[in-house]
């Protein structure tokens, strides 16, 4: 028996750290991996309120996430290896305009 | 109150997710902030089985555990990306984003459960888990109730894995 108030509060621990490694770290791979964190702390969310209701909508929900969070991965990461062949550099601090 | 199996399980899961995000936000090389992403994905992994959703959960070892993290993985080693040197941040910055993760948690914390549904236990199932019924249940609304956005996400896959074909390709090679 977990109150469902801990994973609400887990859920926005890891949200945080999420948010928090978008805003301090300057690699975007480092900052890619902390929003696919904050989609994850979101997801726990949504499947703790599904089980407290026993609900399957919240389930599927955290599938078209997946999904949703599989093809940004791809683009994404398409973009940031594209970016390094154009100025050998990934810095996210000279990434200031849209040039290339 | 009395600590139950479930509320040790949890306590310990919960104490390795928040500690494996934070080794993802501190380590200072790519590759070992991937391989804590790994350990975390995996925890919530459990987190879900423990909730009582293992199609959500074998899911997430795949699609994110899996696929995901290696995709990312090769991206590291592709790029050497840890040889990214240690720019000129802005002075305020750091204190700045803490304070307002700070202020985002207490805030998050605060609405979720003073208007979520804040009375209700959530008790793991047990032998449960392991029928088929919830399967099927989640099968079958998947493939009637949300049809339309299941095939919607098949199309925005197709149109992910274009996108990455496209952009990846030699710069000399688009041109005719």
């Amino acid at each position: 028996m977990v109150p469902v108030n801990y994973y609400i509060i887990l859920s926005a621990v890891l949200f945080t750290i999420g948010a928090l490694g978008v805003l301090i770290r300057r690699n975007p791979l480092i900052i890619f991996m902390s929003v696919e964190l904050m989609l994850n702390a979101a997801n726990l969310a949504f499947v703790a309120f599904a089980s407290l209701r026993g609900s399957l909508t919240g389930q599927i929900f955290v599938f078209f996430v997946m999904t949703v969070a599989a093809a940004e991965v791809a683009v994404g990461l398409a973009l940031i290896v594209q970016i390094f062949k154009a100025r050998h550099s990934i810095n996210v601090d000279e990434m200031n305009n849209l040039k290339g | 109150m009395t600590m139950t199996i479930d509320l040790i399980l949890f306590l310990i899961l919960a104490v390795v997710a928040v500690a494996s995000a934070l080794g993802m936000l501190l380590s200072r090389i790519a590759v070992y902030s991937a391989l804590f992403l790994v350990l975390n994905f995996g925890t919530v992994a459990v987190f879900y089985l423990l909730l009582g959703a293992p199609f959500i959960a074998i899911a997430q070892v795949t699609v994110y555990a899996g696929a995901i993290m290696v995709l990312f993985l090769f991206v590291i080693m592709l790029l050497g990306a840890e040889q990214l040197a240690p720019g000129k941040a802005l002075p305020w910055q750091r204190p700045l984003a803490v304070l307002l993760a700070v202020t985002l948690i207490v805030e998050a914390a605060y609405l979720l459960i003073s208007r979520g549904a804040a009375a209700g236990t959530i008790t793991s199932p047990g032998i449960a888990l392991n029928d088929m019924d919830s399967l099927r249940a989640l099968g079958k609304a998947l493939f009637t109730q949300y049809l339309l956005p299941f095939e919607a996400t098949s199309i925005l896959l197709l149109v992910a894995m274009l996108g990455a074909i496209v952009l990846t390709k030699p710069a000399n090679g688009g041109r005719k």
